[in-house]
């Protein structure tokens, strides 16, 4: 919780230099990933949250849900960006173990600064480091499996990039974020003493500015001895009809999950942002 | 799951392919329907500037009438129209402005959406917006 309030002074710092204004071009804030941060469904982006340009910030609200066979997981999360260079964001997950009849909660506090570049403008993408806090709420299962600890910090490097006119007159979108990380299943089955790394993709193509269809791979590290982790994937559609409203639609295979095979089925995320 | 990311792309190719063709021959400059056509944007894009106090406040020393002019002979010549561009260079032009970066991607919203009132093409919009995009550096204050 210190955390948290140490970063809401920060945040008091900061604003009354800036106004809340959304200069930024639709879509370039992303979707809120389920862990709270600016990106796709799975994978934080090197994209700052909201629409706020230099001079401005901005923000996003969302609520999201994963619902595949044997569990569901929601977030609830808020994100601010300042000056289209710091983002920070909290988000709360709630997994539903179907089977067991238990639920596993997890809070995740995220910051991100981006060091250089721009995601539309000039040569160099959009790079960004970012970390996110995590502290797992409910240890039962966790701690049956194997998990060493309830909270685990992982950090990572984003590198994003849109092409105008990329391929066949679409605006082309590519995401890819290197992680380090110590987290069992991001943390929802707790986390181990070593760190691993671990890579993530995205790629989106625009058909028109409200329209993006995409896919997302993440790796996933394995190191709990008890039961298998494997790499996640989506297939998505995004929705961006304004700069207020999101929705991301997508299909999900997330592998072996804490001893159940084969967990697939729907995500949706709905944003407010400014 | 290469199974699942050869699904993608195959779902991919078959929309955009489907919900955009470009028009192959045609330049730029006719895809925007050519003299009258760059013209209306150029005309919608004053109107805009002139509804954002953000943009306006760049054009308060501005010869309106010299800068639609320019702008439509840049526009036909960076979408290789029949025009060559005798106005001063990007750099130059905005080299006391200070232009910000909010204020470059205020007229950028604005030309997309003076573009989809004109009902140009999204290929054509993109490929517009990608040679106007390569200014940046000469426009924006760092």
């Amino acid at each position: 919780m210190r955390n948290w309030q140490a970063r809401l002074a920060v945040l008091a710092l900061f604003m009354p230099l800036m106004v809340q204004a959304d200069s930024r071009l639709l879509a370039t804030g992303g979707a809120s990933s389920i862990e709270g941060q600016a990106g796709g469904g799975i994978a934080p982006w090197a994209v700052i949250s909201g629409y706020g340009d230099v001079g401005e910030w901005g923000g996003a609200l969302a609520l999201g849900r994963v619902s595949v066979d044997d569990f569901q997981l929601d977030v609830q999360s808020v994100s601010v960006g300042l000056e289209n260079t710091l983002e920070f964001s909290v988000s709360r997950q709630d997994l539903e173990v179907a089977p067991l009849g238990l639920n596993i909660r997890q809070d995740v506090f995220g910051a991100k600064a981006r060091l250089a570049g721009d995601l539309i403008y000039g040569a160099l993408p959009q790079l960004t480091a970012g970390l996110q806090y995590k502290r797992n709420r409910d240890m039962g299962v966790p701690l049956a499996l194997g998990a060493a600890r309830d909270s685990g910090t992982d950090l990572y490097l984003a590198a994003g990039k849109l092409w105008l006119n990329g391929v066949l007159g679409r605006n082309v979108f590519a995401n890819g974020t290197l992680r380090w990380t110590a987290a069992h299943q991001t943390g929802l089955l707790g986390f181990d003493e070593q760190r691993e790394l671990v890579a993530e993709g995205s790629v989106g193509v625009f058909l028109n500015r409200h329209w993006v269809i995409g896919a997302e791979y993440r790796q996933k590290p394995d190191q709990l001895q008890s039961v298998t982790e494997d790499d996640w994937a989506d297939m998505f559609v995004g929705w961006f009809p304004n700069k207020r409203f999101a929705a991301v639609l997508a299909w999900t295979e997330l592998g072996d999950i804490a001893g159940l095979a084969s967990q697939s089925g729907w995500y949706l995320s709905l944003q407010l942002s400014q | 799951m290469p199974r699942f990311l050869y699904l993608w792309l195959w779902l991919t190719l078959l929309v955009t392919g489907c919900t955009g063709q470009p028009e192959r021959g045609d330049s730029l400059y006719a895809q925007l329907g050519g003299e009258a056509g760059v013209d209306r944007i150029v005309a919608g894009l004053l109107w805009e500037i002139a509804e954002d106090a953000e943009t306006r406040a760049l054009f308060v020393d501005t010869d309106i009438k010299r800068f639609r002019d320019k702008l439509a002979e840049q526009l036909c010549a960076v979408t290789d129209g029949p025009c060559v561009y005798t106005g001063d260079s990007m750099r130059e032009t905005h080299r006391h402005l200070q232009v910000t970066s909010a204020q470059f991607n205020r007229l950028v919203s604005s030309l997309i959406r003076v573009m989809e009132q004109e009902q140009i093409a999204v290929g054509a919009q993109n490929a517009l917006l990608q040679r106007l995009a390569a200014m940046h550096g000469d426009i924006v204050a760092e």
